[in-house]
């Protein structure tokens, strides 16, 4: 994993300084609050409706034990005992006091972690495939070059006053688990002739305009692509609209101007500034790479798991939906599910993240990852230790059998924290888990993924959810809408809205209807809730949901409404 | 013809913990809703709203909120004041130890 250096340590150290300046002048009132937000913002702290939030980037969702300890101790020494792991790969703690930011901004730079650019207008925390570097289906780690890409972006001097923010995401595996079709741009690794490069994709995003990225380039070779990257970003801080915040994001630019002719800007913008590319960016991820050698993987029996899993029923539902394949011999990726029925999607108590860090130190090669469905993945364990590694999850409520199944829902914070929302996500998300657990059908269900955003900015990535579900404020009284057959896959589509919303008191029923519909409809167990519905489309669904209505349009056509 | 005016309170957050706070009629902020000054003028409203705004040392992003009169003073008649009041659902902790 990769370690700060010097150049790295001073840098945060400076900006922590800095930003303890910055609140002393606030305090004292030589700085305004116009002045201060977007100091406060650049160093990720938030005003929310009930408190500050500080938003810390969690780079390519990649921890160490000794760092997730470290939030821990914030969680507990400056806040109220627990924190909330986001859809970006950041940890966001909702209860700090301004003067005592400066202290934990320094608490985080003694474990080598930082705020910087988790808000702004600027390049944000680069994300990454939550496997990499353990996948069994990966072309290379992605990580090395989203550390490069979180380097170069770093207070780069022309992209920090930027027509609005700008997320890339990068994944080393055709399975694409990193949303990169949602992102300004998204890197896929790719290999050609023996060369690794990347297919770039530019102009997707969610929020109230969701776009499905485009390729912009089918393969940019890995020694060009910081240049590449400056030129997609340096165009688009050209021509990027700054007279309206709801049409800056570079999938409006790519949208008025056509994928054609932006192409051809970046391809003139890229001869020349490609020149002043020397060499020295390729020696730094040279170096990176080498930070990010796997660990020793040992070779060990796997009896144990076997045993287990032939014994115990417990273990074997947890191992069949939390297990992922590994590209070592005898190891797994194991997920720990932060969805436990009924409780708020994504958060984790000081005392859990503990538990975690001591299970990556002793059993998992010091590492955790953080995933953009708000779970905690131990990347390396041997499948001997699983049984160990199971019963301690267990006596921790962190055992939820559920990844990828009806319950592991992705959640915003919305109304019950944000200042920006329309309406709750939290309840909405307690109560469907809540429901399908008591029904006991989550696991024939199968794989369906439900995402819920508290207002149309997306966080909750509904548009990209088998079932989305976005709240809105409908003359003072909540109300969620509902889309059918997102994706957020290497297939990724945007869902479709099924018509009217439902109040707060209807939305749990909704969803019910439509999971008894897809139940009625598949062809068989084995067809998932997305092949279901891109067979039958919106029509059953629409006629089970709004059954009063006259009968819908042919094709499942959206509503107008 | 504008619409009628509806009473209000002036809230914001306070600038170094960051919660909710009201403007009380004696001019102090209070973190108890039922404590607020209930402003039932509209030209009272905007000079209370602009003698909040220049107390930038002590609150931020102030605002005028929609209530009503209750028995106990005044009472969101918009959920997000309701939420704002009541904290997080879930943590029960949440407005208990500020």
């Amino acid at each position: 994993m990769y370690r700060y250096d010097d150049f790295d340590a001073a840098f945060v150290a400076q900006r922590n300084r800095q930003f303890r300046a910055q609140v002393e002048r606030r305090i004292d009132g030589s700085l305004t609050e116009e002045e201060f937000k977007p100091l406060r913002l650049m160093n990720g702290l938030y005003l929310q409706l009930h408190a500050y939030m500080l938003r810390i980037a969690i780079p390519y969702g990649t921890l160490r034990s000794a760092q997730m300890r470290q939030l821990a101790h914030i969680a507990d020494t400056w806040d109220k005992g627990y924190g909330h792991f986001t859809t970006r790969q950041n940890i966001q703690f909702n209860w700090p006091r301004l003067r005592d930011v400066p202290d934990i901004l320094d608490a985080l730079a003694e474990v080598e972690m930082h705020a910087v650019q988790t808000s702004g207008n600027t390049i944000r925390n680069v994300t990454a495939d939550h496997f990499a570097g353990a996948a069994a289906d990966e072309v290379a780690d992605p990580r090395p070059v989203a550390e490069l890409i979180r380097q170069w972006s770093t207070d780069h001097p022309e992209f920090q006053f930027l027509p609005r923010k700008f997320k890339i995401a990068v994944t080393g595996s055709s399975n694409d688990r990193a949303v990169t079709a949602a992102h300004d741009i998204g890197l896929r690794l790719v290999e050609r002739e023996g060369e690794i490069g990347f297919q770039v994709l530019v102009g997707g995003g969610l929020g109230r305009t969701p776009m499905i990225g485009k390729v912009i380039a089918e393969f940019v070779p890995s020694e060009d692509l910081l240049a590449y990257l400056g030129a997609v970003v340096s165009v688009w801080n050209l021509l990027g609209r700054r007279d309206n915040k709801f049409k800056s994001r570079i999938k409006i630019t790519v949208h008025e101007h056509g994928i054609e002719a932006i192409r051809d800007m970046v391809a003139a913008r890229f001869a020349e500034i490609r020149p002043g590319f020397s060499g020295v960016d390729q020696e730094r991820l040279a170096a990176i790479t080498a930070q990010f050698a796997p660990p020793p993987f040992r070779t060990a029996s796997t009896a144990s798991f076997d045993a287990a899993y032939a014994e115990d029923p417990v273990f074997r539902a947890w191992a069949d939906t939390n297990l992922f394949p590994h590209r070592a011999e005898g190891y797994a990726i194991a997920q720990i599910s932060l969805k436990a029925h009924g409780a708020t999607p994504g958060d984790a108590t000081s005392a859990q993240m503990r538990v975690m860090a001591d299970i990556a130190e002793r059993f998992g090669h010091d590492e955790l990852r953080i995933s953009h469905e708000q779970n905690v993945v131990l990347p390396h364990v041997h499948k001997a230790d699983l049984p160990e590694v199971h019963a301690i999850l267990r006596a921790h409520g962190l055992a939820t059998a559920n990844i990828g199944l009806i319950s592991d829902i992705i959640a915003c914070p919305g109304l019950d924290y944000c200042a920006l929302a329309t309406a709750r996500s939290i309840p909405v998300a307690q109560e469907i888990a809540t429901r399908f657990d008591a029904l006991k059908i989550e696991h024939e269900i199968g794989d369906l993924k439900i995402k819920i955003s508290g207002c149309i900015n997306a966080c909750g990535h509904h548009h990209v959810g088998h079932i989305g579900i976005l709240g809105l404020d409908r003359a003072g009284v909540e109300n969620y809408q509902i889309t059918l057959g997102g994706d957020h896959t290497e297939t990724a589509s945007l869902g479709e809205r099924t018509g009217p919303g439902f109040a707060a008191d209807e939305i749990v029923g909704a969803v019910e209807t439509i999971v008894e519909t897809y139940l009625a409809e598949r062809a068989s167990p084995g067809e998932t809730f997305i092949e279901t519905y891109r067979r039958v489309g919106m029509a059953p669904f629409k006629a089970a949901l709004y059954p009063d209505t006259a009968k819908p349009a042919v094709g499942g056509a959206s509503d107008a409404a | 013809m504008p619409r009628p005016f509806t009473p209000k309170v002036v809230t914001g957050n306070a600038l170094l913990e960051g919660d909710v706070v009201y403007l009380a009629a004696d001019g102090s902020w209070t973190r108890d809703l039922a404590r607020a000054e209930l402003l039932t003028d509209e030209a009272d409203a905007q000079v209370r709203l602009i003698e909040a705004q220049a107390r930038a040392g002590e609150v931020v992003g102030v605002y005028l909120a929609d209530m009503a009169e209750g028995p106990d003073g005044p009472e969101p008649t918009h959920f997000r004041e309701a939420f704002r009041r009541a904290g997080p659902s879930g943590y029960v902790f949440a407005k208990s130890t500020s």
